[in-house]
């Protein structure tokens, strides 16, 4: 058997597509979204990007009823949004195997917040795999499927950053699981949940839950490893390997399904160690669960109750010595993530700036327009809050006359912006939103979407017309501008946020990453310099003050020449130069 | 449970990662268990970021802590001194002296701190110019490999097995390149070890 170095997200499709999964639908987040990628690649499998994680789970249950079995991916904030459905599926069950996996983000690397999904297996009743590494990501996604079919229940798997974004070695089959679709038969007392039929469903799935219960003591995704008897930890998916670096000694309950738990083995691990912890991280879905069976878990205070965990920081909660560590230098300036050179997103947050408004923030790269020197956006909940949030802040008055305006990403608005436009229309909303359409989905690593019409598996598509759309949906003023042209920026949002009506500006230029520019850097000339400090509030890392002059220099080895700082200077300072060899500092890129 | 364990600190976009990679699977080609541990997402556009590699007969965690680490392979001088506190007593410190100034400082609201290469040489850094040497092998991008090939030298891993994963492992055009940029690091380590 070859071993292979795989990530968690690769062995997951590749556990996937071993089981026989044959459609794979996910909508991309980091630390999820290589899980699709992969399994777009393998052999023999259909795979799609869905503009949103709701849609995705949609997709994946059709397809289960349909006899194949699907995997649908989404990061954790995703099954906020694909919560609808999951719930009622519990209540279905599926058809062919249904997977969901959901890549849950501790320490927040990427993401708005730490929510763990543990709680969402609880509360939607349905079972949750945590696999520890990319050897059980594989294993784990392939019985998932077996677990899926045989209790009539969509699973999760769950990973962490940890296991996502960790490689470790696998050993793949070469092909997969032969399975026959199996044959369509209407059920609606099976799929039709209107009140009549979802009450009969809800008792069923106590009953497959209760089935689920005794397989939890079965299985062997669950192993009692028993070292000393002293410390007996209840531990789950990453945080298992920390422990057993950190505390080599101790004895585990290592739990690779936790939901349903397995009450009887924790009781009886719980009785062969003289004292019971659980470590996990984010939350504290496992020790309120075992300590809800009656089995005394003794706390541990000094365990962070946020962010990751690492084998040193359960080491000191456990009073263990610490290792010599050298003394840190003195306080060294943060280098904070930012906007590449020549992003097309730039300007408008630079106008936004200057003017003065009220920005409602969504998710993508363009929420670094939140950092200084721009600091031009005020909030950043959700995918799509921007466009809601815009309007209700109008509606409160409470901004001083400032000019509110949404900025929102063309695949974020794809994803859930066009409802809350919907709404802003319907109800006669007069703001402004700027749709920042850099023709792909740039954070999570250059996905396609429905506005660029690029699909996962380059299958001919169909671009949404977003302008198009805009107005049929009864907006009248729309307008596309260029956002490297600065004046046209300024000029936009001045004249639509003046108007007393609803208006969509769409900034339309490809991402700095995906055109990378012909043009020869720019320089300052020193002479025409004024050192007002302009240029150098776009905060574009190839534009920086020099620290002996106080002017502006530019570093021409990552200018890539889109000329925004030339236009911002009123002094002609920034000019052309030819092209350059200079090796001091990073190609961004 | 013996295990060793390297650290890679840079700027996102710098390649650390592929040289994680790298590491990895020369690890994994000997023989050995692996985890490498790397972030993706928001910090990749130009923020600090941080690769951990472990290999050794067993390996659990794939992250590490402050004190732990035997290697820090630090792609830039700032990321060194942000990161100087993994190196464990006796661990190795190798560092390109290149700086990279972040935002705070390009935009004037904070000061690049003076002095830091004589603090680093006061932890025991060796420096390896790994941006000159990656231009003199004949792509500038290449110096994530000239620091691998540093690296190398006290690890013990065949510079035959190296040659074969980098050869499998980076575009086809840039292998000679790549190649090169390897034994120019390894043989710049080596220069840099025994001058301490």
């Amino acid at each position: 058997m070859v071993r292979s170095l795989l990530s968690g997200n690769e062995a997951v499709a590749q556990g996937a597509w071993e089981a026989g999964a044959k459609i794979g639908v996910g909508y991309p987040g980091t630390p999820s979204t290589e899980t699709l990628q992969r399994f777009s690649t393998l052999p023999g499998v259909y795979a799609e990007w869905a503009p949103n994680e709701k849609v995705a789970l949609e997709v994946a249950a059709g397809a289960s009823l349909g006899g194949v079995r699907s995997l649908a991916t989404m990061k954790h904030v995703g099954l906020n949004v694909a919560a609808d459905p999951l719930f009622t599926l519990a209540y279905t069950g599926v058809g062919a195997g249904l997977v969901i996996l959901v890549a849950d983000d501790p320490g927040m690397h990427s993401s708005q917040n730490e929510q763990d999904s543990h709680n969402y297996a609880a509360f939607a009743r349905v079972p949750m795999l945590d696999p520890a590494d990319s050897a059980e990501a594989l294993a784990f996604a392939r019985e998932a499927f077996d677990i899926s079919e045989h209790f009539d229940i969509p699973v999760l798997v769950r990973s962490t950053v940890r296991v996502s974004h960790s490689k470790s070695l696998v050993e793949p089959e070469s092909r997969p699981m032969i399975r026959e679709q199996s044959s369509y038969a209407k059920d609606p007392m099976k799929w039709v949940m209107m009140p009549g039929m979802a009450k009969l469903r809800r008792l069923d799935l106590d009953r497959r839950l209760l089935e689920l219960e005794g397989f939890a003591e079965d299985t062997e995704l669950n192993r009692e490893e028993l070292r000393d008897l002293a410390v007996g930890i209840v531990c789950a998916g990453a945080v298992y390997q920390h422990v057993r670096e950190g505390l080599p000694h101790a004895s585990t309950l290592k739990l690779g399904m936790t939901f349903p738990l397995p009450a009887r083995r924790l009781r009886a691990f719980a009785e062969q160690v003289e004292t019971l912890y659980v470590v996990e991280e984010a939350d504290a879905y496992l020790a309120r669960s075992v300590r809800s069976l009656g089995i005394a878990v003794e706390p541990l205070p000094a365990l962070p109750v946020a962010g990751e965990l690492t084998p040193g920081s359960i080491r000191r909660a456990f009073g263990l010595p610490e290792p010599v560590v050298r003394e840190r230098g003195a306080s060294l300036p943060p280098r904070p993530p930012l906007m590449c050179p020549g992003c097309p997103h730039r300007p408008v947050f630079n106008a936004l700036r200057k003017m003065r408004a009220v920005v409602t923030g969504d998710i993508g790269c363009y929420t670094l327009g939140a950092l200084k020197p721009l600091a031009a956006m005020d909030t950043c909940v959700c995918m799509g809050a921007s466009v809601g949030m815009a309007h209700g802040a109008e509606l409160a008055h409470g901004f001083g006359g400032r000019p509110i305006v949404a900025v929102i990403g063309d695949s974020t608005f794809a994803h859930s912006g066009i409802t809350g436009l919907v709404n802003t229309v319907y109800n006669g909303g007069v703001g402004t939103i700027a749709v920042l359409d850099n023709r792909i989905t740039a954070m999570t690593g250059h996905q396609g979407n429905p506005l660029n019409g690029i699909t996962l598996q380059e299958r001919p598509s169909h671009e949404v017309d977003l302008v198009a759309l805009v107005k049929t949906l009864g907006v009248n003023r729309v307008r596309v501008v260029d956002p490297h042209d600065l004046d046209a920026c300024a000029t936009a949002l001045a004249e639509e946020t003046a108007a007393d009506e609803l208006s969509v500006i769409v900034f339309r230029a490809p991402c700095a990453l995906i055109v990378r520019s012909a043009a020869d850097p720019y320089a300052v000339d020193e002479d025409a310099c004024t050192k007002c400090g302009v240029c150098i509030r776009l905060g574009c890392p190839a534009i920086g003050k020099d620290e002996a002059t106080s002017g502006a220099f530019i570093d021409t080895s990552i200018c890539v020449g889109c000329g925004q700082c030339a236009q911002v200077c009123k002094f002609s300072a920034i000019v052309h130069t030819g092209p350059s060899c200079d090796f001091q500092g990073a190609d961004l890129r | 449970m013996s295990f060793t364990t390297v650290m890679l600190c840079g700027v996102g976009g710098q390649g650390t990662i592929l040289a994680a990679d790298l590491l990895a699977r020369v690890a994994a080609a000997s023989g050995l268990e692996v985890k490498l541990s790397e972030v993706h997402g928001m910090s990749q556009r130009g923020g600090s970021v941080d690769t951990v590699v472990k290999f050794g007969d067993a390996v659990f965690s794939p992250v590490t802590d402050p004190g732990m680490v035997d290697h820090l392979v630090a792609f830039e001088i700032l990321e060194a001194a942000r990161n100087v506190h993994f190196v464990k007593p006796g661990g190795r410190l190798l560092v390109n002296p290149a700086a990279i100034r972040p935002l705070p400082v390009l935009t004037g609201d904070l000061a690049m701190p003076h002095g830091l290469r004589a603090v680093l040489a006061g932890e025991g850094a060796i420096f390896i110019d790994a941006d000159e040497l990656a231009c003199e092998a004949g792509s500038p991008k290449s110096s994530n490999v000239v620091l691998m090939g540093a690296l190398s030298l006290r690890l013990g891993f065949d510079v035959d097995v190296w040659e074969q994963v980098i050869t499998a492992r980076v575009p086809a055009k840039t292998v000679e390149a790549n190649l090169v940029a390897f034994s120019l690091g390894r043989a710049a380590c080596e220069r840099g070890e025994c001058a301490l």
